[in-house]
């Protein structure tokens, strides 16, 4: 008698395949989104916002509906959804660019406002879709296609720590951050996810959950490689916790 | 017997689910995907499989479709 232990969750489309570079972690965060809403029983009543990026193809993979905002105005245009439809479950799926760049204004003030809302970013400390690119998190001393010379202080300053500003905010009910390089790390990051959602569903205030993932095409490294790299270069600086849960004082 | 389910046409070779395997029941094998990287394939003669899901777990494609424990 065998009993099935893993399967494709159902939130996933049936005819689904993943575009992503080979080893990409994306695969594995959207993954943990469609297991998370199979677990909420959520997926009928979700509209997503999705950004601009790599981040923006999570559509073509969960069957759920969606609405797709201008760069960085993701949570912008989750406030609008959500506050026409409060019934409805609303989060956004974006990158650390689009977050935290581009959204900044946009991300700090739907966290400041608390609005009922949960917000996955992906942070790969660099542009991924457009060329690797220096994004808001790219590591100090890290090269890309315009930081040549690697990022400094004179010329970038210093990489934002996404979670901790948002766990600053007062809107905020549950900011986190979380890794996926190893699997007891990926287990964390669902259940990280799993408490972003509900702290929506208990209409506590604003979720966040930044993710700690690879981009081996731009980092010009092996799938195994970017994950020794999240773990000795990302996650001293982007130290991993849970930076604020009103649920757990 | 324990045993998982990849569907060849989602892996892209990244080969991370090889290193995961705590019995070293998943390899490279011959078959090329439509980039003609060799994808991976499940090989598990004495029924060693463990059925832990590591391997599903880590593959970022999710081409390990199922898993079952047995």
């Amino acid at each position: 008698m065998e009993t099935q232990v893993f399967k494709v969750p159902d939130s996933f489309k049936k005819d689904f395949k993943y575009t992503f570079c080979p080893g990409c972690d994306h695969g594995i965060a959207i993954r943990l989104v469609g297991e998370v809403m199979d677990e909420l029983g959520i997926r009928e009543n979700t509209i997503a916002a999705t950004s601009i990026g790599c981040s923006v193809t999570i559509y073509d993979f969960l069957d759920m509906d969606s609405i797709e905002a201008p760069h960085g105005r993701a949570l912008a245009v989750a406030t609008g959804v959500k506050r026409a439809n409060p019934d409805k479950f609303v989060f956004t799926y974006s990158g650390d660019g689009d977050f935290a760049s581009i959204g900044i204004a946009e991300s700090l003030h739907t966290a400041l406002r608390g609005e009922s809302i949960s917000s996955i970013c992906i942070n790969n400390t660099t542009y991924g879709m457009t060329g690797g690119q220096l994004g808001p998190t790219t590591l100090m001393g890290q090269i890309t296609t315009t930081s040549p010379t690697g990022r400094n202080v004179e010329y970038y300053g210093y990489p934002v720590k996404i979670a901790e500003h948002i766990a600053l905010c007062d809107g905020t009910a549950f900011s986190a951050r979380v890794s996926l390089d190893t699997i007891a790390n990926i287990k964390k990051a669902k259940q990280a996810i799993k408490k972003a959602f509900e702290v929506q569903l208990q209409g506590l205030g604003f979720g966040f959950v930044e993710i700690l993932s690879t981009c081996p095409t731009n980092w010009h490294m092996s799938p195994e490689q970017a994950h020794e790299r999240v773990r000795n270069e990302m996650m001293p600086v982007f130290v991993p916790g849970v930076y604020k849960d009103v649920t757990n004082i | 017997m324990s045993r998982i389910v990849i569907d060849s046409s989602k892996c892209k070779a990244c080969y991370l689910c090889i290193k995961e395997c705590p019995k070293n029941l998943i390899r490279v094998s011959d078959k090329t995907n439509k980039l003609g990287d060799r994808v991976v394939e499940f090989s598990d003669p004495d029924g060693l499989c463990l059925g832990c899901a590591l391997c599903a777990t880590r593959c970022p494609d999710l081409a390990i479709t199922e898993v079952y424990k047995g």
